[in-house]
């Protein structure tokens, strides 16, 4: 029972992982813990090895040393298309959209339906009705209410085109969506509606990696806070009871992960 | 909501029919089935070759070489059908394969040596010029067989005499539109020319779309030098220089737009038929040749205008 509760299942991790640029070391033999059902907030200053840990995790680069598991099984991405495969899905900070084309031709970028039988295989016909319907059904299921599924994407704001890269990602993931900065560019109403879309993601069972600065907005949803400096994990915080100044003072190497009372933890 | 890109579309259509309808009231041949029958061979050279051009400039490319290339496709059909003895289908093949593989070397220097477009098409446009002017020793070749300008030929409709060349470029038209709207391959052309960024990340083989992209354009130069030539029975090394820059004049006027991402095929057509109407109607009312060059320069440079505004307005 309490066992149970001890040791969560991990949806995906990794160990050790080294990543050296030349002379640089941008991963030092970094760990790395992803629960189910989770949102798991990774934060780190300038330089402490976040992004290339996301790369890493998201097939866009290949560690020189350590291993990542998925679901128990040990997993080589050699590009971002292997992680897709395999069930892992990112968002990217510069919201990956084409403007001109309409929500539903961006939620099947690069996966486009075809038709069944001789229009789809011979003709290569895409299934129009059948996008837009899924696409609707995604939209309805993350709440996202941004009317016509037809419509471009620049007709919309940037909280929302966010939504729509969201929506593309919790649609397509089997297991993992990484969000890169999702609140970057947005105001505040923008932040809380993407904010609240990102539970709703974790909600429906997915599991969710986030990399953000914004520590409101890290303290608002994370369920655990991953700690990243100088190439390593320094430290896996619990944002119900550690403090947010206790936090950055971890992160800039103010505070040392050592002298973390074992509550604030996780 | 509907009603922006509806006027996108049609404000070309309008500008075809006003003009149209300008110069009806000049001239009362313009009208005739036999004069329009004269601007739709006229226009379908060019009309073929903008297929091409829109396809590179939605991908936020564009394609100088278009008509030199065209022309030396043009020669290589003829010389090899004339003074090899290459039979003619063969002789066809041999050109539309020269035209296709400028598009390959086009394609591989944007998408491997990562040159802007501009540059690279101005540097085929030259070299596909020159090769024009060394193999046919600036000559213009002759005794073209006959079969060779099949397309040439004409079939009635009612009174008006109708080319085949022009129902083969319609068909054309109808392909390129239906791959655009209907297949992935169309979207991800779009997607390409909109965001590159984007359409890599979703998993779409930009380079590959882009290599695409001007292989089908370099084919469809092929089948514009079989075109011209049917027209004119000969091979001219002079081919192709006013269609150079009237495929891409086309293409912006019908609405494509020079940013990539956007524009419909159907509006090249259109814009080829302005370039011709224009051309057509200013000679039956007697303007000198030089007007017209005027008045299509004029027309280009109001089309790039209303689509760098529409863009703000978008924005």
């Amino acid at each position: 029972m309490t066992t149970a509760a001890l040791s969560p299942t991990l949806v995906m991790e990794a160990r050790g992982l080294v990543k050296r640029y030349g002379h640089v070391v941008a991963l030092d033999n970094t760990d790395f813990e992803l629960r189910e059902r989770e949102i798991l907030a990774v934060i780190g200053d300038n330089g402490a090895g976040k992004s290339t840990l996301i790369k890493a995790l998201s097939g866009a680069l290949v560690p020189d040393a350590g291993e990542i598991r998925l679901d128990g099984r040990v997993v080589h991405f050699r590009n971002p298309m292997d992680a897709r495969n395999a069930g892992i899905e990112t968002v990217y900070q510069d919201l990956a959209v084409a403007p001109a084309l309409s929500i539903a031709n961006n939620l099947f970028l690069g996966r486009e339906l075809r038709r069944p039988g001789m229009l789809g295989t011979v003709c290569r016909m895409l299934d129009k009705a059948r996008m837009r319907e899924e696409s609707i059904a995604h939209l309805r299921e993350l709440k996202i209410d941004i009317g016509s599924t037809s419509q471009p994407v620049e007709t919309l704001s940037g909280g929302q085109r966010q939504a729509v890269a969201v929506a593309r990602s919790a649609a397509f993931a089997r297991h993992v969506v990484i969000m890169d900065e999702p609140t970057a560019a947005l105001g505040v109403q923008q932040s809380n509606m993407v904010l609240d879309l990102i539970r709703r993601v974790r909600d429906r069972g997915l599991s969710v990696v986030l990399i953000s600065h914004d520590m409101p907005h890290v303290f608002e949803i994370a369920d655990r806070i991953h700690v990243a400096r100088l190439g390593k994990r320094v430290a896996v915080l619990n944002p119900r009871t550690i403090s947010m100044s206790d936090t950055v003072a971890v992160m800039t190497g103010a505070l040392a992960p050592d002298a973390i009372p074992a509550d604030a933890r996780a | 909501m509907r009603l922006k890109p509806a006027l996108g579309t049609l404000g070309p259509f309008l500008a075809l029919i006003a003009a149209c309808a300008f110069f009806a009231t000049r001239s009362d041949r313009f009208l005739t089935g036999e004069n329009l029958s004269i601007v739709m061979q006229q226009v379908m050279v060019v009309g073929v070759i903008a297929i091409g051009q829109t396809l590179v400039i939605l991908t936020a490319g564009v394609d100088l070489s278009c008509g030199t290339v065209m022309a030396l496709g043009g020669i290589v059909m003829t010389k090899f059908a004339v003074e090899l003895g290459v039979p003619v289908p063969a002789a066809i093949a041999s050109g539309i394969g020269v035209t296709a593989l400028f598009g390959v070397l086009n394609g591989l220097l944007v998408t491997r040596v990562k040159l802007p477009p501009f540059i690279v098409t101005l540097g085929t446009l030259n070299i596909a010029f020159a090769l024009t002017q060394l193999y046919s020793s600036s000559q213009t070749v002759t005794d073209v067989p006959e079969s060779m300008s099949v397309l040439g030929g004409t079939f009635r409709i009612g009174g008006t005499s109708v080319v085949y060349g022009v129902v083969l470029m319609l068909l054309l038209y109808v392909a390129a539109w239906f791959v655009l709207r209907e297949t992935p391959s169309g979207r991800h052309v779009y997607a390409v020319g909109n965001n590159p960024e984007a359409a890599r990340l979703t998993g779409i083989a930009t380079p590959r779309v882009i290599l695409g992209v001007y292989v089908v354009a370099g084919v469809l130069y092929g089948v514009a030098a079989l075109l011209s030539v049917a027209r004119t029975g000969v091979g001219d090394p002079n081919a192709g220089q006013t269609e150079n820059l009237d495929a891409i004049t086309a293409v912006v006027l019908g609405g494509t737009s020079l940013f990539g991402g956007r524009g419909v095929v159907l509006g090249s057509l259109v814009g080829a038929l302005i370039v011709g109407v224009f051309r057509n109607g200013l000679t039956l009312m007697g303007v000198s040749s030089v007007y017209q060059i005027l008045i299509t320069g004029i027309l280009v440079i109001l089309a790039v205008a209303t689509d760098q505004l529409s863009r703000r307005g978008a924005r």
